[in-house]
């Protein structure tokens, strides 16, 4: 039953099904925003299989076990991180206690796995994005952390994702429980393109700059499975946002609450040109860190 | 280098006739064919309705766009980005000098035209070709793959 859960729904399967479709959204949506027509719903299921039947260079000089490996550990953290969320949403009592720490390092994984995967493929351009990546983490994650603590702040420290679905069924969604709640979700709107290097933050893979960065060298399934990775992590981050901030129960509002995240996300993207690196580390540290402050203490004040 | 046609699963032979993406490669070209073909690229033709993109690195590329005649010095590069390239994939040649060497044709500094080089599957004439002609083109080599 736990391999099912994992593996069909609503782990992998499930996820990477409605990931691909939320990445052709999210080009659909930006070719009509350029008088595009934009590309047909299948879009991301053919570039899968398109890069699964693809030949896969290993380049010379590379390290092997590292360079092939490293997309399938993020691969796998996400379809963890899809199954515990989901299932605390579908169903708050099957969690644990402290899943949702454990949902956070895993969330660090894939990241990880691209800058462990473009370090070892020796090339200039990927050790480059990989490093612009490594930098990025550093910068966006304080302050996502500090904006989930304020929820903890707020909800008396209840750190299981089932648990913080009960409270919100009982107390009403994180989002309508004051300032506080709302600043946290900003910071976290701000956190989600950082963490999906897309919008403004599309630093590491900057595609004029980089060629492609970490994703350089790689071809074929390795490839693949870094698409499918940030397809599902796609679907997973605003999962993990509706379900911590406003989230009663998953209704026909929570896929409206979905789609209407993805909107603001592909908005942001199609209007903010893309940040230097530097830019992005001040960015986070400067404002938004503030901003998440601020939010604990207004937590701690009760607002 | 003749193992351009890899033998493909129906799925991924789907998948790719969906989303070839694109590598532009200029060999020496007067740069009037690559305009062209970032014109194929505009809202106007909208070529991401058929899935297709361009990339920036050769080992994601399906298709390997290839204008101008190629030059002595652009020659080691040409076998360098083609051997990068993951199979299988398509060699188009765009223009009238990458399909025969054009008004260059017996210059000293001619290697080209490109399928001396490597193997080409689509020639596109033209100059520069329309960018109708180039989409029609590259439609025409993934029918064939």
């Amino acid at each position: 039953m736990y391999v099912g859960l994992v593996v069909v729904f609503p782990g992998f399967v499930f996820t990477a099904f409605i990931g691909l479709l939320s990445s052709w959204f999210d080009r659909k949506l930006s070719a009509r925003l350029q008088w595009r027509v934009g590309p047909p719903w299948y879009q991301g299921f053919a570039d899968v299989a398109k890069l699964l039947g693809k030949e896969t260079v290993l380049p010379q000089g590379s390290s092997r076990m590292t360079f092939l490996g490293a997309p399938y550990v993020g691969f796998a953290a996400v379809i963890v991180v899809a199954t515990i969320v989901w299932m605390a949403s579908i169903r708050p009592d099957s969690g644990f206690v402290g899943d949702l720490i454990v949902v956070l390092y895993l969330l660090y994984v894939p990241s990880l796995a691209l800058i462990v995967g473009g370090s070892a493929s020796r090339n200039p351009f990927a050790a480059l994005g990989a490093s612009r990546e490594m930098k990025l983490m550093l910068a966006y994650e304080v302050s996502f952390l500090l904006a989930v603590f304020t929820l903890l702040v707020k909800n008396g420290g209840i750190v299981s994702l089932g648990g913080m679905v009960a409270y919100q069924q009982a107390g009403g969604a994180m989002l309508s429980q004051g300032i506080s709640c709302i600043i946290a979700f900003i910071v976290t709107l701000i956190y989600v393109p950082a963490k999906l290097a897309m919008g403004p933050f599309d630093i590491p893979e900057a595609e004029c700059e980089l060629i492609a960065g970490p994703y350089t060298e790689y071809s074929g399934a390795p490839l693949a499975v870094f698409k499918l990775t940030k397809a599902m992590l796609l679907c997973v981050l605003p999962v993990l946002v509706i379900t911590l901030f406003a989230t009663t129960a998953w209704s026909p509002w929570a896929i409206l609450w979905y789609v209407l995240f993805l909107v603001v996300l592909v908005l942001i993207k199609n209007t903010n040109p893309r940040l230097r690196i530097d830019q992005a580390l001040r960015f986070f540290w400067g404002p938004v860190l503030v901003l998440s402050v601020v939010g604990i203490v207004l937590a701690t004040l009760g607002l | 280098m003749e193992d351009n046609k890899k033998p493909l699963s129906k799925l991924s032979r789907w998948g790719l006739k969906k989303s070839p993406w694109a590598f532009h490669l200029n060999t020496g070209s007067c740069n009037n064919c690559d305009i062209e073909i970032l014109d194929a690229l505009t809202p106007k033709y909208d070529l991401e309705r058929f899935g297709i993109i361009l990339i920036g690195s050769p080992r994601h590329a399906d298709v390997l766009l290839v204008t101008g005649i190629v030059t002595m010095q652009t020659m080691p590069r040409v076998l360098n980005v083609y051997e990068q390239i993951a199979r299988p994939c398509l060699v188009v040649a765009v223009g009238a000098c990458a399909c025969s060497g054009g008004i260059f044709d017996g210059s000293y500094h001619m290697v080209g035209p490109i399928d001396k080089i490597i193997p080409v599957d689509v020639y596109i004439p033209g100059c520069p070709p329309r960018p109708e002609a180039i989409i029609d083109g590259v439609v025409k080599g993934l029918a064939k793959l």
